[in-house]
């Protein structure tokens, strides 16, 4: 430890170099002046501007996200640090690693309501996995090196640090991140053997298993994501990924059956419904998944796999619960099973899939283009069929767009999908691509969106435009709270309350206002070629695609049902669930 | 515990949480009982360990048997919890309460009052010509009796402190 004094300025840029930072999203205020006037003075660590503190929580997320390291946010007190709130649980809710740092009113003035003065800790205390508020220059350097250990150990997720004006100004020692001896905080990383032992027991002996991987595989990282498509390949199981583990396991495997859940597909749904035994692994049994939880998978033994303990007979009682890494427990059972050496009912499993085909050949995604009006579907098969193959990341905001972008894209590949799944935050996927595109400035980074979402942090546009970053944006232009107008017309007689928004501004104008290239598709036939330019145009492009206002999301399992009624479509009327409770939520 | 108890029979469980003693700890503990919707029947904190800075929190909360290892669980997650544990499940364990209760009243009723302070082994902490305030220590429902049976002689007014737990035995938390 060197005994040298530095300003807390110095020491927030020296931690965030020393734990590798190389970019941070943000917005200044009066309190962090101080700092900001050491961010002018180096340019190790960069800085973007953004137009809106909360666009620099999602960008920092797509950061994260995309790259597998935490995304780094600064905001300024008050105003600043209350922006920050959505994005924050947005974090907290998909387990996304980000440490935030935010500006207070210098200490002696906390609690006087002093200008721009807000209750941060207070505010964000659930909205984060943790938060600190510092008192003194000293303790600046470890509470930061803390931080990213709490936001990047156990379940990743967000860590707010709130520092007073004074301690910025002050002066302290510095440590380095390896003399911080973290807190008691030891989240278990090795799954216990013996049940991982009884887990393959069971896996093993299975007539008609489903490997079902959640977020926390690629939270994990890329070898947990390889782990976990070794042992859906050596066994010959069927996979399905949720919304937030696309690209865990390849899509384009045969072993894939698709994503499971209100929007997922029929052989994902009734393969969960039907399993004799299901592996989970790092998917937490969200309602959207499970649908009304007395019928799910009723007759299946479930293996539950996650490193938060919490998460482990929260909704769904698990008959083995291993808690530890999925990496670590994935490798443990490999490992185990490969000196085992189990030998797998291959006659069931082979019968299991000729079920599985059977539901695959209802071909539940298929749609009708028809010939004047371009179908959403359509559009995101042929941004398929354009990106395939390519180095791309696509980021959604939310609403129909973001369950068609999910059925209809596909992704080989860990960290390339980047969606706000948890908490469904409209806004949050232009500042995603926007962070996205930082952190692979190469790549292709597509955002799809629709006009609803686009308003919500459309002011990301100009910081897209201002770094010159290449993203494109892919909005599929209904004129209509789309997902709102479903429900709507499903299961509130067709009363569209509120959801109309044909009197819009106009995007294209827009675009280009912002520096954006921007391209108008209205017709099927234009579709492609609209792709085409939007994709080998250079710089930031805008691609208005005016889509149906009437299509439906299908399949749709109604919120509070079990998954086998599921309806596939258009023509199929939609029971009425009975639980009412759970209708509408 | 007892082993009969059915999943979906709601049962009191008093918990023992050790944590560092910082600013916002309480908030953190109590903010995550009423944001998921657990009750707290009971809650007590103070510092234990000065050294190490640490505090204890005792609450007495009641769920089902999945809500109550959910509540485990969810506290363990906190960052600043050091240790939980369920003096219910895990053993036997000691929980006692203190009060401090008002009772008014002259002639026949101070009589009656002192013999009932007698009885529960409460103190005299404070006397006036027409009031005392009575010391009890014991569990809660001794507690109870006696604040009921000072009812129908004058209570005027009743500080508890809820519920101190440990658990039995020579063992460490
Ligand atoms: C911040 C926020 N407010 C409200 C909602 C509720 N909501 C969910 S989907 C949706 C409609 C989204 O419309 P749009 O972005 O146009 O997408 P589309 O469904 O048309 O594809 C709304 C309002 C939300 N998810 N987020
Ligand atoms: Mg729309």
């Amino acid at each position: 430890m060197s005994k040298k004094l530095y300003t807390g300025g110095e020491i927030i840029l020296k931690a965030l170099g020393d734990q590798g930072v190389d970019v941070i999203f943000g917005y200044p205020g009066g309190v962090t002046l101080p700092l900001y006037d050491k961010i002018y003075q180096q340019n190790k660590v960069r800085h973007i501007l953004v137009g809106h503190e909360q666009g620099g929580v999602h960008a920092a997320e797509g950061y994260a996200r995309s790259t597998g390291k935490p995304g780094v946010v600064l905001a300024t007190s008050g105003p600043g640090a209350t922006n920050t709130v959505t994005g924050l649980v947005d974090a907290l809710m998909d387990s996304i690693p980000l440490v935030c740092l935010t500006g207070q009113v210098v200490s002696n003035l906390i609690g006087n309501d002093a200008f721009q003065e807000a209750d941060t800790t207070g505010i964000t205390r659930a909205a984060t996995k943790h938060n600190y508020l510092v008192h003194s220059t000293d303790d600046l350097a470890r509470l930061i090196h803390e931080a990213f250990y709490v936001a990047t150990h156990g379940r990743p997720g967000p860590v707010l640090i709130d520092i007073p004006k004074d301690v910025i100004l002050g002066t302290g020692l510095y440590l380095m991140p390896e003399d911080v001896q973290p807190r008691n905080y030891n989240p278990k990383i090795r799954g216990d053997r013996e049940k991982i032992e009884d887990a393959i027991q069971l896996l093993a002996a299975a007539k008609k298993p489903i490997i079902y991987v959640g977020g926390g595989v690629i939270n994990s990282g890329q070898k947990a994501c390889q782990l976990a498509t070794q042992l859906v390949r050596m066994t010959g199981y069927p996979c399905t990924t949720t919304l937030m583990a696309l690209g865990a396991f390849p899509a384009s495997d045969p072993q894939f059956v698709g994503m499971p859940g209100m929007h997922g597909t029929y052989e994902a749904n009734m393969a969960m419904h039907q399993c004799d035994v299901m592996f989970n692994i790092g998917a937490r049994f969200d309602d959207r998944v499970t649908g009304k939880v007395g019928s799910f998978s009723p007759g299946s033994k479930k293996i539950h796999v996650d490193i938060d303990p919490s998460s482990l007979n929260k909704t769904i009682v698990a008959d083995i619960g291993i808690i530890g890494d999925a990496g670590s427990v994935l490798e443990d059972m490999i490992r185990l099973w490969d000196e085992k050496q189990p030998t797998i009912n291959t006659a069931a499993i082979k019968s299991w899939w000729n079920e599985i085909e059977k539901w695959r050949g209802v071909r539940c995604l298929s749609y009708d283009q028809g010939e004047k009006i371009i179908k959403p579907q359509f559009a995101l098969e042929n941004l398929r069929k354009l990106i395939q193959g390519s180095d791309f990341y696509v980021t959604t905001d939310v609403g129909q767009h973001q369950m068609w972008a999910a059925q209809f894209l596909h992704f080989d590949k860990p960290n390339r999908w980047m969606t706000s799944g948890g908490l469904g935050t409209m806004g949050y996927g232009v500042p995603a691509a926007l962070g996205v595109q930082v952190a692979h400035p190469e790549s292709t980074v597509v955002c799809v969106t629709s006009e609803g979402s686009l308003m919500m942090n459309i002011q990301e546009m100009d910081t897209i435009a201002k770094y010159q970053l290449p993203v494109k944006i892919f909005n599929l232009n209904n004129k209509v709270l789309g997902m709102i107008r479903q429900w709507q017309e499903l299961f509130y007689d067709n009363h569209e309350s509120e959801c109309d928004l044909s009197g819009g501004p106009d995007f294209i104008g827009l675009a280009e206002a912002f520096g954006f290239k921007a391209i108008q598709v209205t017709d099927p036939d234009e579709v492609c070629s609209g792709i085409e330019k939007m994709l080998t145009t250079k710089g930031p492009v805008f691609l208005n695609i005016e889509v149906d206002r009437n299509e439906n999301v299908f399949p749709m399992i109604p919120a509070g049902a079990p998954h086998n009624e599921i309806v596939l479509g258009p023509n199929q009327n939609l029971k009425t669930v009975d639980d009412k409770s759970n209708v509408m939520a | 515990m007892n082993n009969d108890i059915t999943p979906n029979e709601v049962c009191e469980h008093t918990f023992s949480v050790l944590v560092d003693n910082e600013a916002g700890v309480l908030h953190r503990v109590v903010g995550l009982f009423s944001g998921r919707g657990y009750n707290i029947d009971s809650l007590t904190v103070s510092e234990v360990d000065s050294v190490e800075g640490y505090s204890k929190i005792t609450i007495v909360t009641s769920g089902t048997l999945s809500v109550i290892e959910q509540i485990r669980a969810q506290l363990e997650r906190l960052v600043p919890v050091q240790k939980v544990s369920d003096l219910t499940r895990d053993g036997r364990s000691v929980q006692r309460e203190l009060a401090l209760v008002k009772v008014q009243g002259e002639g026949d009723d101070r009589i009656n009052s002192m013999q009932l302070a007698d009885k529960f082994q409460a103190q005299v902490v404070d006397s006036t010509p027409e009031s005392f305030v009575f010391e009890i220590v014991g569990s809660s429902d001794t507690l109870d009796r006696f604040i009921g049976e000072m009812r129908h002689i004058g209570l005027v007014d009743v500080s508890r402190t809820g519920i101190v737990a440990i658990a039995r035995g020579a063992d460490e938390m």
